[in-house]
């Protein structure tokens, strides 16, 4: 890429990246106010927007094959077609600044670095689906980027491109800025609606409420994350077809990996979807394993998404073998290795991590942010992670390890919204990747003894 | 297994129909049925907590899951394979879906039964179990609660659970009548939607997360709108229970009783729960053109009257100015010796809003039989509450109108100043207290005789020279027309205390001492009767009138609760 950016020291991109969205991410010569981003080209492409016909941008969206980042990898062209044609109500967009996927800090650098990339991302995209109201919905943990955006809004207004006639045409336009109070469910699409009208984040049952069409307010309404916007600006530059020549078919662009644990550098990479293998994060982009250590699990999407083993084969429909490190980084591959490519948040697990901490670790995150609402969720949540604490503390029995997988089968599919998912299928993996480990930290010899408390209460009479 | 559609009965009249197959059967129903419903009407009942035809449905509770299929979409020209009864062959979805929101569309196939719906439901049934108490016999809903009742159909046989239980707020005062145990709770939010909902009270809601989410009043309010108690009835568990009830009785030793609510020109429809000669409470019973599925706390709680140590159990009889026990003979001889001492002018006779048809008929014959002129009933007006409580106060003045032929109120001021003028000489007074009623005991003490009916000891019992014991709304038969014109019928739970009567019974006894006339053994020939005489009865008899009423009489009153169920059933917002 541009050899002519200077970053700063220790921060250069790896030369195996391609930065579009995190072109201005560790930049030296570079700061979040809008004459900067002017400076170096920004809305530009907002300018060409105005001038252009509504669906033809809708259409390059969708020629260009954009996949939500935000974890679905939904086409976002597709999405914004949903829009029924004879609405009559306003349109609303919404920007999912929740980052809240354990794993996952992309979102994050965009809003502290280059918050006018999203801004004019936001802008074009609300043009193209007409939609005169949008928000951006950042959650409680991100203070510091709350008063960036609303700086560079009050900067973007200022100029002229936001507020009564965006850039001198017809067009009216306001963001607002809204922070959550510190709940995961919250960057559930439905959730974040509830939220933003002021309600508990109880996602919504589905059908009949699709946002694009019953969205905030019941009126259509478009949610993507805050990388799939900041692309749509690059689509307008590059032109829809120089951007699907990015990354592989279907799976087009490139896309930020979020790389955390047990590897030497730790971080983030732009790359293009499907041009590198887990090999190569691990090895070339991340500097490899810590020195002595053997590769033994990875988490590939987000902590949602489910385990891979470092001995699994993955033998593909398409007639491919893979071994782990030889998965491309890229939705439809790694949705055929039975897992996800979810929100770019990949966690390498050496051989110094016991599996039984480790879903221990997770069930205790969903157990906390399950939002309560239905039954298999909310209380199968709390009842996994009470029977891994269980497992982790040495007072479990080999039993229990099938009781955890048995109870995670009872949720999912069967909830209101993905959530139920994200939370039985680590479990779900966890337990039959790694039975084996898992059950030798459980003791044979408790099987019997290990009764449901009532149960002791009821045998002496006492309930 | 399968035949060809057939009409189900129960459907609402043609509207676009749609073909369903349900457990193989394939049948037909209107089209936005919701899943649930269809699968009602064909009998195969689905399980479900958080549910209620007049709430909408937020579908949390997921017991109400089944296996769903449809056609398969055909590509152009294809044909779609057919099934035996040449519908197309149902394509069966992996996942459940909930029978409770979604509606069937043509094609679709439910399977409530098999593997896949069992399957959820034991594993809801699973979850919904482990933080529960399992204390069933110390829990006030035992007997009528639907998570013991679909345990015991889908439940595991013995717990898997190893855990400590989440711990939760019991005994909580959320308001003047309903408690709180947010164990049993199994936030199915069917209180909170219908304060919200249905009462404009949104006073209930959730707190904390997860597992360990609580529900719990908002802070600095209560639990206390008039139809607060509603929440304990669809309350399917024993999280809520009522101030009044609970453990009083257990719910397998009632009996219940359909009947009606007297306390305003309503007319609830309700249960009247009662064990031998006690009444122990009351509860709504579904009629969608009087009280849906609700009534008003202040209705529902207006009975421990009944079984007061203040209820008249004797005629009495003033001798040198002391209540002396009589008989019923003695007492009715003494009524009727009085009314044919003095001309029909120097007689009045006060009857009350809260009578039968049947007693005011009997009544209107004794004015009649006696051509009394001065006779009035006593208004009671100022209830409306833009819910379902009714201006009028009284609960038959339709009754009074038609069978009596006055207003509630009219010629009251003419018979009360005949009263103060001492030109009314003997008085009978039915059912109602005159000193409540504006006159004063040195007036009542101008009359030459009063004799009066009452269900209580009070000021003008006290008054009076003869007394009658009379019986409660819950111990007696007979019919009354409420504000929307509807006949409605109630019925007898209990047998009276002691010597009181049935006002009716009463009414004959004195139409014979004063006339001789008679032929009316039963209220349902006092029915039979007075539907030869009324046009608007003709034609009916007390047991056609039927659980649900009959609408007999245009008014132009309307049920606010009723039209804004009207209205979020015609979005599809609730089933109704
Ligand atoms: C439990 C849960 C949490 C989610 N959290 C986030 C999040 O933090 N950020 C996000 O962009 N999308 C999140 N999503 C996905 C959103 O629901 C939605 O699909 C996404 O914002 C759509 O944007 P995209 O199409 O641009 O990916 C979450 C989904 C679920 C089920
Ligand atoms: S699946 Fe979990 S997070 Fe989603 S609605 Fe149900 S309880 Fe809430
Ligand atoms: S108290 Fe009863 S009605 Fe209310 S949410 Fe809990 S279980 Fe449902
Ligand atoms: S609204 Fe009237 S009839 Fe209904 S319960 Fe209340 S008092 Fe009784
Ligand atoms: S009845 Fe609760 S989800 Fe359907």
């Amino acid at each position: 890429m541009s050899t002519t950016i200077p970053y700063k020291p220790g921060k250069e991109p790896h030369a195996r990246e391609h930065r579009l969205i995190f072109r201005n991410v560790d930049r030296a010569d570079y700061d979040p106010s809008i004459d900067c981003y002017i400076r170096n080209g920004g809305y530009v492409q907002l300018k060409k927007a105005l001038g252009m016909e509504r669906q033809a941008i809708i259409d390059e969206v969708k020629k260009s094959g954009l996949r939500g980042r935000g974890g679905a990898g939904f086409p976002t062209g597709v999405k914004w077609g949903f829009i029924p044609p004879t609405n009559t109500k306003p349109v609303y967009l919404i920007c999912n600044a929740d980052e809240s996927e354990p794993g996952t800090f992309k979102d994050r650098y965009i809003m502290h670095q280059d918050p006018h990339q999203l801004v004019e991302g936001m802008i074009i995209s609300c043009f193209a689906v007409k939609a005169q109201l949008a928000y951006i919905y950042i959650r409680e943990e991100f203070p510091e980027a709350a008063i960036i955006l609303e700086k560079a809004l009050a900067e973007a207004r200022a100029k002229g491109y936001l507020g009564k006639n965006v850039g001198g045409t017809a067009y009216d336009l306001e963001i607002y800025v809204h922070r959550g109070a510190g709940a995961y469910i919250c960057g559930e699409e439905t959730g974040l609606i509830e939220s933003l009208e002021g309600k508990r984040p109880y996602p919504r049952i589905k059908p009949p409420y699709f946002p694009a069409a019953l969205g905030l307010y019941m009126s259509p309404t478009i949610v993507n994350n805050v990388e799939s916007l900041c692309h749509v600006k690059h689509i307008l530059e590059m032109g829809s077809e120089a951007y699907a020549k990015l990354g592989t078919p279907n799976n087009t662009g490139t896309r930020i990996l979020c790389v955390s644990g047990d590897v030497q550098k730790p971080g983030y990479f732009e790359v293009q979807v499907g041009h590198v293998t887990m090999g190569e994060v691990i090895n070339d982009l991340c500097g490899g394993l810590k020195p002595g250590r053997k590769l033994k699990a990875i988490i590939p999407g987000g902590s949602s998404a489910k385990v891979l083993r470092a001995d699994e084969k993955f033998k593909l429909k398409d007639g491919r073998e893979l071994g782990i490190m030889d998965i491309p980084m890229d939705f439809d591959t790694m949705a055929a290795c039975g897992t996800m490519a979810g929100s770019g948040g990949v966690i390498i697990m050496d051989d110094s991590r016991s599996m039984s901490w480790v879903i221990n670790n997770l069930n205790q995150f969903y157990a906390h942010e399950s939002c309560g609402q239905c039954t298999p969720c909310r209380e199968g949540s709390l009842w996994m992670k009470k029977i891994s604490d269980r497992i982790v503390a040495g007072t479990a029995s080999p039993s229990d390890v099938d009781e955890l997988l048995r109870v995670a089968n009872n949720i999912e599919g069967k909830t209101i919204c993905a959530f139920g998912e994200a939370c039985s299928w680590p479990t779900q993996s966890f337990v039959k990747k790694f039975r084996d480990e898992m059950i030798g930290d459980t003791k044979p010899e408790l099987e019997s003894k290990i009764v449901n408390p009532e149960t002791v209460l009821a045998a002496a009479n006492l309930v | 297994m399968s035949t060809a559609p057939t009409p189900v009965p129960a459907s609402p009249p043609p509207v676009d129909l749609v073909n369903v197959q349900i457990n193989g059967q394939w049948l037909k129903f209107p089209k936005g049925t919701r899943m649930i419903e269809a699968c009602r009407q064909a009998e195969a009942m689905v399980p479900h907590y958080c549910y209620h035809p007049k709430l909408s449905s937020p579908g949390n509770c997921r017991m109400c899951l089944v296996e769903m299929g449809m056609p398969p979409r055909p590509t152009p020209g294809q044909e779609l394979e057919k099934d035996e009864d040449g519908f197309a062959k149902i394509g069966w979805m992996p996942r459940p879906v909930i029978a409770c929101a979604n509606t069937i569309g043509e094609g679709m196939g439910i399977r409530t039964e098999g593997k896949l719906s069992e399957e959820c439901r034991k594993g809801v049934m699973e979850l919904l179990l482990i933080n529960h108490p399992l204390d069933c016999p110390i829990c006030d809903q035992a007997g009528e609660c639907k998570l013991q009742e679909f345990s015991v159909e889908h439940g595991n046989g013995e717990s898997h659970f190893r855990e400590e239980k989440v711990k939760k707020p019991k005994n909580v005062d959320i308001g003047p009548r309903v408690r709180l145990d947010d164990e049993r709770c199994i936030m199915c939010s069917r209180c909170i939607r219908f304060t919200a909902e249905i009462a404009d009270d949104p006073v209930l809601g959730f707190t904390e997360r997860g597992s360990f989410t609580t529900l719990s009043v908002h802070p600095g309010k209560r639990l206390e709108n008039n139809y607060s108690l509603n929440t304990v009835d669809i309350c399917p568990v024993g999280a809520l229970t009522s101030n009044d009830f609970r453990f009083q009785q257990r719910v397998w030793f009632l009996k219940e009783t359909k009947s009606l609510c007297t306390k305003c020109g309503r007319g609830c429809n309700m249960e009247i729960s009662s064990r031998e000669k006690e009444v122990f409470r009351q509860t709504p019973r579904e009629n969608n053109d009087v009280n849906s599925t609700w009534m008003c706390d202040q209705g529902r709680l207006d009975f421990h009257f009944v079984n007061s140590e203040y209820r008249l159990t004797q005629p009495l009889i003033k001798v040198d100015g002391k209540h002396q026990a009589a008989t019923w003979k003695q007492a009715i001889a003494k009524i009727a010796e009085a009314l044919k001492s003095v001309k029909p002018s120097e007689i009045a006779i006060i009857g009350s809003g809260r009578m039968t048809n049947e007693e005011l008929y009997l009544s209107k014959c004794l004015i009649r039989v006696l051509g009394v002129e001065n006779f009035a009933v006593i208004p009671r007006t100022g209830g409306a509450d833009n819910y379902l409580r009714a201006d009028d106060l009284n609960p038959n003045s339709n009754g009074v109108r038609t069978i009596w032929g006055v207003e509630p109120g009219a010629n009251l001021d003419t018979v009360f100043e005949n009263i103060t003028r001492a030109r009314a000489r003997v008085v009978l007074v039915l059912g109602e207290n005159l000193m409540k009623a504006g006159l004063e005991a040195r007036q009542l003490q101008k009359i030459e005789f009063l004799a009066s009916t009452h269900v209580l000891a009070n000021a003008t019992a006290e008054q009076s020279h003869v007394v009658l014991p009379a019986a409660t709304y819950a111990e007696k038969r007979g019919s009354m027309i409420n504000v929307t014109g509807r006949l409605q019928k109630l019925n007898k739970a209990i047998e009276s205390p002691g010597e009181a009567r049935d006002d009716w019974e009463f009414l004959r006894d004195l139409i014979l001492a004063v006339s001789g006339t008679n032929g009316l053994y039963s209220v349902d020939d006092v029915f039979k009767q007075m539907a030869g005489e009324i046009e608007l009865f003709k034609g009916l008899t007390l047991s056609r009138i039927g659980e649900l009423g009959l609408p007999i009489m245009e008014t132009s009153e309307k049920v606010p609760v009723l039209e804004r169920e009207k209205e979020r059933k015609a979005k599809g917002v609730i089933v109704g």
